[in-house]
């Protein structure tokens, strides 16, 4: 559809609501295994739709929101595109396929999910799951949890839920908001302030050590 | 037809509670969906978290089946509504309002103090999960190497459910 970059100008200067409905309608039906990397490929590097900064900024806004990430995303890149008609045409897209597959899936296992088979194959991949959401953690936790302090929250947030059975909201509300103080504005100036300074006696350091060789 | 208005309430509550991903509702969804109004049984929720794992799209689709079971198509199309109506409004709002907020110094203390809470929200559920999913040694040896081969090779988790699918074809029947 795009033969150029000329063309891929010109269809980010004005992309229509259809074409926006038709392309999130295929990341929707195609990314097997997780939205986000889909969403990439497709907005960023093949439509020319947002640029690579905008969409991690774009996934970070979804990641800090309630709602799934693939479904944050698709209405952040919507809207910019079209508005109110373009986000509404990017959610739905992005819905259509997968409702349709899990209605009809939720049919099927209704009448034969205790076959021996199919309670097999569900064994494994709900193993398989388990995995993936513990790798999904290990990414988000090594990307942004710099301080032991949000160890600590982190921790919290998990006994919380599932020792003291918390339910999800109180963890969320108590636990999020005593990390929201605690990473007050005053706090971060602070640490940025450390940050340089040990940046800035580092530079000193290795003037030191350079000086007498 | 009466459990709509129920089905409505529980998941538009339950989406936000999504905060960083699906799987941190897990734990409420359990409770609210197998403990408080019977839809399903515990094993069943697991099965289904599994089958929307082979399907594309956002991961926590195999609501419409739950919303079926409990209410036919309509029940389907209510959980749809309420899960993903409410949060794609509060999305719509946020983006239009966090560049104004660049300037707000609290913008970045939310960010920061959210994230790891919502890891651990996401270990929650991952918890949740496991307590119904790990059930023996060959279970957890699934599990860690999914996770293994993750974390060190850049590989679609596509093809590892699959592959956990086959290996429990084998090994459970």
């Amino acid at each position: 559809m795009n033969e150029g970059t000329e063309a891929e100008q010109a269809a980010r200067a004005d992309v229509s609501v259809a074409r926006i409905f038709r392309e999130f309608l295929v990341i929707g039906a195609i990314s097997f295994g997780g939205a986000v990397p889909y969403l990439r490929g497709r907005l960023v590097e093949k439509d020319g739709w947002v640029d690579d900064k905008e969409f991690v900024e774009m996934l970070s806004i979804s990641q800090s929101l309630p709602g799934l990430n693939a479904t944050n995303l698709a209405i952040l890149v919507g809207q910019k595109l079209k508005g109110v008609p373009g986000a509404a045409a990017a959610l739905l897209g992005m819905c259509l396929p997968g409702a349709v597959i899990l209605y009809v899936a939720g049919i099927l296992y209704y009448h034969h999910g205790d076959r021996a088979a199919s309670a097999a194959i569900l064994k494994g991949v709900a193993a398989a799951a388990v995995g993936l959401v513990l790798q999904t953690a290990i990414q988000l936790g090594r990307r942004s949890l710099d301080t032991r302090v949000d160890l600590i929250f982190m921790g919290m947030t998990v006994v919380a839920v599932d020792y003291y059975r918390l339910s999800v909201l109180w963890a969320l509300l108590g636990v999020g908001l005593l990390a929201v103080l605690w990473h007050n504005p005053r706090q971060l100036a602070r640490q940025r302030a450390a940050k340089a300074a040990a940046k800035a006696q580092g530079a000193m350091a290795g003037i030191a050590e350079a000086g007498p060789a | 037809m009466s459990q709509i208005p129920t089905l409505i309430r529980v998941f538009a509550y339950l989406s936000i509670l999504t905060v960083g991903g699906g799987m941190a509702a897990f734990p409420e969804m359990e409770y609210l969906s197998v403990d408080v109004h019977h839809w399903l049984t515990k094993e069943q929720l697991i099965h289904l978290y599994s089958i929307g794992q082979m399907a594309p799209g956002p991961n926590m689709m195999m609501i419409v089946a739950i919303g079926d079971w409990a209410g036919g198509i309509l029940g389907a199309l209510a959980v749809l509504i309420a899960f993903f109506l409410p949060t794609a409004l509060l999305a719509y709002a946020a983006g239009r309002g966090w560049k104004k907020l660049e300037t707000w110094p609290w913008r970045d203390s939310i960010q920061r103090g959210l994230a790891p809470v919502s890891i651990g929200l996401l270990l929650a559920g991952c918890y949740t999960m496991a307590k119904g999913a790990i059930t023996g040694t060959e279970t957890a040896a699934i599990a860690a190497g999914v996770l293994l081969i993750l974390l060190h090779y850049k590989i679609n988790p596509a093809l590892l459910v699959a592959a956990s699918a086959v290996v429990g074809f084998i090994s459970f029947r």
